[in-house]
């Protein structure tokens, strides 16, 4: 089976900045995402996602790796200094690279 | 003590003692849309038999209370507490605001005590939400306003689902009246201290988990969450009494005025001021002054309502 090597990366972050995130990624190239409520801890404290104001995400984008580059740059410029936000990159394969 | 308080303290209890008990975030999200709704829908119902001049006066003196509240919060928070502006600011912003809860709690409470109040008051809950956020955004960005992200935290808060369903409960029940109620009354009218209860076990558990934030918020911000309101409560019944609501509207809007918001505020304030440190300002909000208001304070503003009449 012939595979497409692509990136994906994986945004943790507050619930507050969905909205903005997908924002960012639409516009600097990313073709989809996906978004599940999660909870966790880490150094800046625990987030149970028991109300509001406490919920976090994980975002998951699978994109071109120069994409996926120009996006994470974006995010440690513009929201890593003030917002608890934890990021990393992974090589993934796919099948249909024209979805992504 | 009221049931639906000691179904808080059940909460903090069951939090401290570190117990599994948790509510699905899926029930959090029903009660709360079921609470405001049928607050809402309480509140629309008399609506359309009261004079619109006089509730145009007082929804006037409402909005007002509401932009100024936050300035001698903030005043305080530098000045005495010397915080840093931002979260000041952000602090501000959440003790000018409403909490949506601390205003049912007070309506059971007046009601089991057979206090009479105008029913259009949740139109006030309303109003009072979003002034003080604009407020507490204009104190911290002071010189620098082109960088708020105005749209973004205006989407937030106008369509935000507190004001959606308070107001959209409202126009519906001014829409159908006391007759029209009556087939959804068995759901959002008798069922609704039973709901509020179990949100509040819910929001015991919430503010049980803020204790740690306690501690880095220090001894100046916990005495602020609980002055802060008794002088805000004042300011609430004096603006009442000048617009000549009666004792029950009075002890309702002094609540309104002595709740801080840990809904709408947070959200906002953490688009528009991310440098505000968050623990800050839901762990005072939260762990203090809720837990305050619907203990002792509410008792307390009705027998300053009582106490004040000119």
């Amino acid at each position: 089976m012939q595979t497409h090597a692509r990136k994906l990366l994986v945004v943790i972050c507050e619930a507050a900045l969905e909205k903005m995130l997908i924002e960012d990624a639409r516009r600097l190239g990313a073709a989809g995402y996906t978004i599940a409520d999660v909870r966790g801890s880490g150094r800046g404290g625990t987030r149970e996602g028991a109300w509001e104001a406490d919920r976090s995400i994980e975002m998951k984008v699978i994109c071109e790796a120069a994409v996926a580059e120009r996006f994470a740059a974006h995010v440690m410029a513009t929201y890593c200094e003030h917002y608890s936000v934890t990021m990393y990159l992974d090589d993934v394969s796919v099948l249909r690279p024209e979805k992504f | 003590m009221d049931p639906v308080v000691l179904f808080f303290l059940l909460g903090v209890f069951a939090k401290l003692a570190r117990s599994d008990l948790r509510l699905p975030e899926a029930l959090y999200e029903t009660l709360s849309i079921f609470l405001l709704l049928a607050i809402g829908l309480k509140g629309g119902i008399e609506l359309a038999k009261v004079p619109l001049g006089s509730v145009a006066v007082q929804a006037f003196a409402v909005l007002a209370m509401g932009f100024l509240l936050p300035l001698p919060a903030f005043a305080i928070l530098r000045g005495l507490g010397r915080l840093s502006r931002p979260d000041a600011a952000s602090i501000a912003a959440h003790y000018g605001s409403v909490s949506v809860v601390t205003f049912a709690v007070a309506t059971t409470f007046l009601s089991k005590r057979e206090v009479a109040y105008e029913t259009h008051m949740p139109l006030f809950v309303a109003l009072l939400e979003t002034p003080a956020i604009v407020t507490g955004i204009l104190l911290a960005r002071m010189g620098t306003l082109a960088s708020v992200r105005w749209r973004a935290v205006a989407h937030e808060v106008l369509l935000g689902k507190t004001l959606v369903l308070l107001l959209g409960g409202l126009a519906i029940g001014a829409a159908v009246g006391p007759d029209g109620i009556e087939p959804i009354k068995p759901m959002f009218i008798d069922l609704f201290k039973g709901v509020l209860a179990l949100f509040l076990l819910e929001m015991g558990l919430v503010a049980g988990g803020r204790v740690a934030d306690l501690r880095r918020a220090g001894v100046f911000l916990i005495g602020f969450g609980v002055v802060v309101p008794l002088i805000f409560a004042c300011i609430g019944a004096i603006v009442a009494r000048l617009v000549g609501l009666s004792d029950g509207g009075t002890a309702l809007l002094a609540t309104m005025a002595a709740s801080a918001s840990y809904i709408a505020a947070p959200t906002a304030m953490r688009i528009a001021v991310p440098e505000a440190n968050p623990a800050l300002s839901i762990g005072v909000a939260l762990g203090v002054t809720f837990p305050f208001n619907i203990t002792l304070g509410i008792p307390l503003y009705l027998r300053l309502a009582e106490a004040l009449r000119f």
